[in-house]
């Protein structure tokens, strides 16, 4: 789509923009000997018109070669042929225009006091075409940059409704549910505790959103969630979860994106505890050596469980969290040991105050 | 079976979370023509307690411990009320849908658990779609279960599927032939065909239906007919319409390695 022809307020204003050209025309043509002021403005106006929509014809040679791709000579070769050409034939347009003024006009002898003035046309016509060159090539480069800002802004845009979206997934709506149905079994056996369990799952779900909206939050922060999870799922499942926690306290400030352990202690659950009838444990391990922070979740598990295999998801998630956030700098792994389950998770321990 | 006005109608509750539990008897406890008869905390009890007490009706959770909701429905047959238990489930919920099998969404109160309660009194004695079919359309296409489960008694068998060498027709019965040992389920060999993973499982024969990586080779056995040879060294017979099918299979498993 033409830039100007589509938008008749940009024709307006581009038209406008001739007037001062048509004038220097008017004053080049008036020099010693030559039109007087009244021939010059008659014959300069109809073809400065014409000309500006001929050099509107300039934009589509432009787009075809952007300035970046194209070798200078090729550059060089089609704009000036095309120059040539437009401008031959617009002095020919200027003298069939002067003869038809002396025809029809009374302007005596004006083909041949214009005809001194071709070359001076011409070269006029190949400026004003180039200049038209140059014009469109600056609109393109503002175009360009205009949508590699869009992109970028809308690549931002995406990334943060990835993380969103990954961060409301981890609310799982069959936790919600059977934490509900659990407060409702509590309500008339044991109202102390639905209110208990209530208040439990309302700093629970509090908590998540309010970490959510941090980039990082410290592991000792991390490690409230989960112990605030765990203690809901203690109501739902009773005696059978139990958390053994063994956290080194200099790995306690260490930085992390918030919501890293609580989905893997979710997992541990739903895959693993939930499905042995006599429970089972989980350990959290976290420890610093220097520049990193080494964390290991292992819980035990039902190999003979089909639920035991579907834990990809959340781990994917995990890792693409990861890569986005450390790159190469992070690692998560899972294996199985008979019937335990380990996740290693290894992280780059940043702290507050360091500089990104 | 079904209930007359003096005979109490006898209920298992089948939940791994006791709180679930205690909410059912909660709302059990006025219905004086209702006894419930056992409460089980995982898929293996409730095979067990169905199998020996034989109630009428069943609440039966989907997500538990040893098996899921339709493995033990599998495991106990069609000829009792189940009104299933479920938090969050999609694909349980459209398979429930489909079937018009009766089930209750945690949390529920006490009017929509007297009406599924109505519902399944109704239908006492009825009888349940099959549980291949149900458990089928509970699963996301093109997913396959993993193992079977095998009731033998109380006593439950799980097979994991890539354990499973061949199965043969034995009138309503198919017998699993699994690691040198065979157990006996109640189910059709056309049904089992129909949930296992086709491009692993294969029917060659009318009664004979077999594990594709278990085969060797395939011998002549009369003038037009064949044999497969199982890696274990069983023979089982295939027919002609089985023979085509089993070069097909071959031949395109094949291929990727032919150059």
């Amino acid at each position: 789509m033409h830039p100007l022809l589509t938008r008749p307020r940009q024709l307006g204003l581009y038209l406008l923009a001739w007037v001062p050209l048509a004038g220097i025309l008017v004053y080049l043509l008036t020099g010693s000997s030559g039109l007087n002021w009244r021939e010059a403005i008659i014959l300069t106006l109809p073809l400065c018109l014409v000309y500006a929509f001929a050099c509107l014809s300039a934009w589509y040679p432009c787009r075809a070669l952007p300035l970046e791709r194209s070798g200078f000579v090729k550059l060089a070769l089609v704009h000036l042929t095309d120059s040539a050409l437009v401008s031959v034939l617009w002095v020919q347009i200027a003298k069939g225009f002067a003869v038809a003024l002396v025809r029809w006009g009374g302007f005596t002898g004006l083909d041949q006091r214009l005809a001194k003035y071709t070359s001076l046309l011409w070269v006029t016509g190949v400026l004003l075409y180039l200049l038209s060159v140059t014009f469109y090539y600056m609109l393109l480069a503002e175009q360009a940059s205009r949508e590699a800002q869009e992109r970028a802004l809308q690549a931002r845009v995406l990334a943060r409704d990835a993380e969103l979206k990954a961060l409301r997934a981890q609310v799982n709506p069959h936790f919600l549910f059977n934490c509900l149905h659990s407060i409702s079994a509590l309500t008339s056996s044991d109202a102390a505790k639905a209110r208990e369990m209530c208040i439990l799952l309302a700093d629970f779900l509090r908590t998540t959103l309010r970490v959510g909206n941090k980039e990082t939050i410290t592991l000792e922060e991390e490690l409230a969630l989960v112990r605030g999870y765990l203690a809901i799922e203690k109501v739902r499942f009773g005696a059978r979860v139990h958390m053994e926690e063994e956290v080194q306290k200099e790995a306690t400030p260490v930085l992390i994106p918030p919501l890293l352990l609580q989905p893997l202690v979710e997992n541990a659950i739903r895959h693993g505890i939930a499905n042995l009838p006599e429970g089972g444990v989980i350990r959290l391990n976290a420890q610093r050596n220097g520049d990193a922070v080494s964390i290991v979740i292992e819980n035990s598990f039902d190999p003979e469980s089909p639920s035991s295999l579907k834990t990809g998801l959340g781990l994917d998630n995990i890792r693409q969290r990861l890569n986005t956030r450390y790159g190469q700098d992070a690692r998560i792994s899972v294996r199985t040991d008979n019937n335990t389950f380990f996740v290693n998770l290894y992280l780059p321990a940043q702290l507050n105050g360091d500089a990104e | 079976m079904s209930a007359t006005s003096d005979q109490k109608i006898r209920v298992v509750i089948v939940d791994d979370e006791e709180l679930a539990r205690q909410m059912l008897h909660e709302f059990l406890v006025g219905h004086s023509e209702i006894e419930i008869v056992a409460d089980c905390k995982n898929g293996f009890e409730a095979v067990k307690a169905v199998t020996e007490l034989k109630p009428d009706l069943i609440f039966l959770d989907i997500q538990m411990p040893k098996l899921d909701g339709f493995e033990v429905l599998e495991l106990i047959g069609t000829d009792r009320a189940v009104v299933f238990v479920t938090a969050y489930d999609e694909f349980a919920i459209r398979a429930f849908d489909i079937h018009a099998v009766d089930y209750l969404l945690k949390p529920f109160g006490v009017e929509r658990f007297e009406t599924a309660l109505q519902r399944a009194r109704q239908r006492l004695g009825g009888k349940l779609p099959p549980p291949a079919e149900l458990s089928a359309s509970a699963r996301p296409a093109a997913h396959y279960p993993e193992r079977i489960v095998v009731r033998d008694g109380t006593r439950v068998h799980i097979i994991p599927v890539n354990r499973l060498d061949y199965a043969e027709a034995q009138d309503d019965y198919v017998a699993l032939s699994a690691e040198g040992k065979k157990h006996l389920k109640q189910q059709t060999i056309s049904s089992l065909e129909a949930v296992l993973d086709p491009s692993r499982f294969l029917r060659i024969h009318r009664s004979y239906l077999v594990n594709l990586e278990r085969v060797t080779k395939i011998e002549p056995y009369s003038k037009d007919t064949y044999v497969v040879v199982l890696s274990s060294g069983t023979q089982l017979p295939v027919s002609r319409s089985g023979y085509a099918r089993l070069r097909a299979a071959l031949d395109q498993k094949t291929q990727p390695g032919v150059d």
